[in-house]
């Protein structure tokens, strides 16, 4: 192996067991900022003694016990100067006789460091810069061009996140009882929130960026293998196999955006349309059929098990989107549910809900409410009207491809007049 | 990137040997850590050949020949196919599969990076028939 494919190894280990690492290490430091930089040290050795020894059998295992060793170290050299510090050394030492036990724990270290990472006292990106750092294994760098802002400013987020968890000491644990449920819902929405926007870019000139997308779904994956008798776990997990199988028919040969209807389903990712049924099915086992995700995955089951647009079962779909409201009332799950109810009984019917819409205050600047609109419109023969609906959603959209759509469709409505 | 972890047939795979408890567990515990990784995506064990058969071509000319086959290494007795960030993480990912052996002495996996169709068939029209029916890889 040369040196380059050497780095470029210990980089993937790296990757795949940093996450891991500095959750073990937490349960010796408790502190998430000294966690990963004790972790860093032992990168730093790998770079150093792996290109002269060999990779070791369980590279895991000999990164954490690098990192262990030398927070045991730092310990040592304070209780010197700081007796205090006994107390905390007892701690390190029954760890130590524990080593199974722990090995065995690392899942739900994991977990531990998930819902810290996610926890509510941090504001939304920093709980999203925070976890796709800590459990995602991406440099600020990454995570700063994943989302189109300086590096600095993802290197200062989490930084702070970092203080602030220390400041407002969250403890390094899985909520129980009734807390859990407000804190798994906030690990979720983080999820989700990387998830969608890597499947739709808020801003700049792609459509999607796959990157956040497969690294939300792969956390995703893991979160329902670390907690999976959670219902709604396996509905988020579900409602992102299923949204991402379309990944590669949503985009046109051009980089357009293709709209669901539209789209070559024979493109669709079999495979992850079978992952995500299968998780549909065990949020549903658990009894989590009407929990948000679940509820959103069952939409986007319909979607995947018609094989042409022709076959959708728009019925079930307004009927799951009427649960949806019910459960979580928000105007965007109206508006979905316009769409539905127009395939299902014709576009007066959608615009009749949407025109209810029209005076939503948080819908003012969503483009998606014109562009429905438009779309209704447009079917009813109201060409004029739909035009201008189409060119108000262009205006407001951030993201240049779908403006470029929209702004097509705008022009059809030209075309079309007799 | 998706990637398939072959393993090789072997005579007791082709004698249809249950695997010790020892090989199944050390199976499950590696299939666990993909998927407490998020790095599983399929995975499956195969009848052996005596129960599968095969089609071979001359020209025009085509001889259906039922199992079992000789060189019990050049068959598949299973598969695990992974999601990786990178070949080096697939590379990695292999290095930590157990000795599938059933015996626990010699055997093989081969590992093989999945095509996506774009890669293979320059055709448009043709790329478009094979997505039609849901087959190769995606591109994400």
């Amino acid at each position: 192996m040369t040196a380059t494919e050497f780095n470029r190894s210990i980089d993937a280990i790296w990757r795949m067991e940093s996450a891991r690492v500095i959750a073990g290490l937490m349960r010796l430091v408790r502190d998430i900022g000294h966690a990963e930089d004790l972790a860093q040290d032992a990168l730093v050795a790998a770079l150093e003694q792996w290109p002269r020894e060999g990779l070791p059998d369980n590279p895991g295992a000999w990164l954490m016990a690098a990192a262990k060793n030398r927070a045991i170290d730092l310990r040592r050299r304070k209780k010197m100067t700081d007796r205090k510090h006994e107390e905390l050394r007892r701690g390190a030492r029954t760890r130590r006789g524990t080593e199974t036990a722990e090995e065995d724990d690392i899942g739900d270290d994991v977990l531990r460091l998930m819902f810290m990472s996610c926890h509510p006292v941090l504001a939304t990106e920093a709980r999203v810069a925070l976890t796709l750092r800590l459990l995602g294994g991406l440099t600020t760098d990454e995570i700063a061009r994943a989302y189109l802002v300086p590096e600095p400013t993802i290197a200062q987020r989490i930084v702070r996140a970092k203080k602030t968890l220390a400041d407002a000491r969250v403890p390094f644990e899985v909520p129980r009882g009734r807390e859990l449920a407000g804190r798994l819902a906030s690990v979720l929405e983080v999820l989700y929130l990387v998830f969608n926007e890597g499947y739709s870019a808020t801003a700049g000139d792609h459509w999607m960026r796959p990157s956040l997308c497969e690294e939300a779904l792969r956390l995703g994956r893991i979160l329902a293998e670390l907690a999976p008798d959670e219902p709604e776990v396996h509905g988020l997990a579900a409602l992102m196999e299923i949204q991402a199988s379309r990944a590669g028919a949503r985009v046109g040969p051009g980089g357009e955006p293709v709209l669901l209807l539209d789209q070559n389903r024979g493109r669709w990712d079999q495979l992850l349309i079978r992952r995500g049924l299968a998780a549909l099915r065990r949020a549903e086992e658990l009894g989590g059929a009407n929990g948000p995700y679940a509820l959103q995955a069952a939409i986007a089951a319909c979607h995947a098990r018609a094989r042409t647009p022709g076959e959708t079962d728009w019925k079930r779909i307004a009927a799951l989107y009427e649960s949806l409201a019910e459960r979580t009332p928000s105007p965007i799950v109206e508006l979905n549910r316009a769409v539905a109810v127009s395939m299902a009984s014709g576009p007066a019917a959608g615009l009749e809900l949407v025109d209810a819409l029209t005076s939503e205050r948080s819908l003012k600047s969503y483009h998606l409410l014109p562009s429905v609109r438009g779309d209704f419109l447009f079917k009813l023969g109201r060409l004029d009207e739909a035009r201008a609906e189409f060119q108000r959603a262009a205006s407001l959209t951030r993201n240049g491809r779908e403006r470029t759509l929209l702004l097509g469709r705008a022009d059809a409505c030209t075309k079309s007049k007799p | 990137m998706r990637f398939m972890i072959i393993v090789k047939g072997s005579k007791e795979t082709e004698r249809g040997a249950k695997p010790t408890n020892r090989l199944a567990s050390e199976m499950a515990a590696y299939h666990e850590e993909l998927a407490k990784a998020g790095a599983l995506l399929d995975g499956s064990g195969l009848h052996p050949s005596a129960r599968g058969w095969r089609v071979q071509y001359s020209g025009a000319r085509r001889t259906l020949v039922d199992g079992p086959f000789a060189e019990a290494k050049e068959l598949v007795a299973g598969y695990t196919l992974i999601q990786a960030k990178s070949r080096e993480e697939a590379v990695e990912w292999s290095r930590r599969f157990p000795n599938p052996s059933v015996d626990g002495r010699e055997a093989e996996i081969e590992v093989r990076q999945l095509y996506e169709l774009e890669e293979i068939i320059p055709d448009n029209g043709v790329i478009g028939r094979f997505q039609k029916i849901g087959i190769g890889a995606k591109k994400k």
